[in-house]
């Protein structure tokens, strides 16, 4: 039988939780025994050709490209996991929420104090993802099956979530291994 | 004591003396009631809800509810738990809880509670809202209202333990804020930096300056053991 796939992109986070994927250190090389993985930036794999196990995402939602990344996951994945706070809740990104879209963009492009833009103007290039009014947590958006909170989830977290759900487990987590920071 | 009666918590048979709420009744046979509102040594406000346990069959705040000779109170049960749970994920939507960068990450009550009730992420919509003002006009104090969660502990310890008054509540419903006792200001306040209001804040809500993160990650109250262990702990040893 072939190794079920695991899918992973990074929305609107930092790339960290991705490297506390990579932070399990030598149980990488258990981890290739369990699975392959498909789409993701690790061995950057951009598009699904292949029904997935699981999807781990990282990062909120805060453009129109991160929306259909995502809902191309569900649709592509037995098993979404949200990995981190930023997934979770919005986290670092979500403190925009507190500010009209519009004055976010006024800040950074037009009146922030060290923008320097004789022309005035909002960069508006179709190539450029649009920004949605907030950053949306992912299980606003889609259905997401379990989270992992953390900023990062450790490298332990990952790997006790992982390996419940690959071996058909409940994910449960023990108590020092669910943090908000 | 001739005054001692007995009453029974998840069936575990507690001693009481006239006038002990169950809440401190049970902590002192060495059962936890999960609470946020309420800490020892403050008067009881009965205000947050996370003390509910069922007495005979109703339900009670643990926190103010007077204990009596032979009442069966329910703790631990899924009903209770879940309720509790709801409370925490309410707390934690209907404010702006960004733990990741929190000073009181670590050794904040909500998200101890939060641990020990083994929220992976709450049930219910993030509100993010957008008018709670932080006063960082004092020196040695700041006001960060994102993550005020209504408490009112610091209002009964700077009244009760500070004898100053300085903070209450102002509006009503989801307007309800924490406020000082000045036209607007902390700074303009007689509170100081050794108020006992500040010890008692639960969260990152009323902090010290110029302290953050002097505890290194693994070494915080609630990174290895719940919240309530401590008094558990009582338990088993006797
Ligand atoms: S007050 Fe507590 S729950 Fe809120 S952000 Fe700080 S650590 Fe998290
Ligand atoms: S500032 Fe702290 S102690 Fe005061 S009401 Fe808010 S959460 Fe409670
Ligand atoms: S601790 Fe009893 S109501 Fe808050």
């Amino acid at each position: 039988m072939s190794k079920p796939k695991i899918a992973t992109t990074s929305m609107c986070g930092c790339f960290g939780c991705h490297m506390s994927i990579l932070d399990i250190d030598e149980r990488i090389l258990d981890l290739i025994e369990l699975v392959d993985f498909h789409k993701s930036p690790v061995d950057d794999i951009k598009e699904f050709t292949d029904r997935c196990a699981v999807g781990l995402i990282e990062g909120g939602v805060s453009n129109d490209e991160n929306v259909h990344v995502l809902q191309s996951f569900r649709e592509n994945c037995d098993m979404l996991i949200a990995v981190g706070g930023c997934a979770i809740n919005g986290d670092i990104p979500s403190m925009r929420n507190k500010v009209p879209l519009r004055e976010c963009l006024d800040e950074a492009y037009l009146h922030g104090p060290t923008v320097h833009n004789p022309d005035g103007l909002i960069p508006n290039d179709p190539e450029i993802p649009l920004l949605l009014d907030r950053v949306y947590p992912c299980n606003e958006v889609v259905k997401i099956d379990a989270f992992l909170p953390g900023c990062p989830p450790s490298a332990d977290t990952i790997w006790t979530a992982l390996v419940a759900v690959l071996n058909g487990e409940p994910l449960e987590l023990p108590y020092e291994l669910i943090k908000y920071d | 004591m001739s005054d001692t009666f007995t009453f029974t918590v998840d069936g575990v048979e507690v001693a009481a003396e006239p006038g002990q709420t169950i809440l401190e009744a049970a902590q002192n046979a060495g059962i936890y009631i999960p609470r946020l509102c309420h800490r020892d040594g403050l008067e009881p406000a009965g205000a947050c809800r996370v003390c509910t346990v069922m007495v005979d069959g109703r339900p009670q705040t643990a926190c103010n509810f007077p204990a009596s000779e032979g009442v069966v109170v329910d703790n631990e049960t899924d009903q209770l738990l879940e309720l509790r749970r709801d409370i925490i994920d309410m707390l934690f939507v209907e404010g702006n809880h960004w733990c990741m960068f929190c000073e009181k990450s670590g050794d904040c009550e909500l998200q101890a509670l939060a641990y020990r009730f083994g929220i992976a992420a709450p049930s219910f919509p993030f509100q993010f809202p957008a008018d709670r003002q932080a006063d960082l006009s004092h020196p040695d104090i700041w006001i960060d209202r994102d993550r005020c969660i209504l408490c009112g502990r610091c209002v009964r310890a700077s009244r009760d333990l500070d004898g100053k008054h300085v903070f209450d509540f102002v509006d009503r419903g989801p307007a309800k804020r924490i406020a000082v006792n000045a036209e607007a200001r902390l700074r303009d306040t007689d509170a100081d930096v050794t108020d006992e209001a500040l010890e008692v804040c639960p969260v990152g809500a009323l902090m010290k300056k110029g302290t953050g993160f002097d505890v290194p990650v693994g070494r915080r109250t609630y990174d290895w053991e719940p919240i309530g262990s401590e008094i558990e702990k009582r338990q088993t040893q006797e």
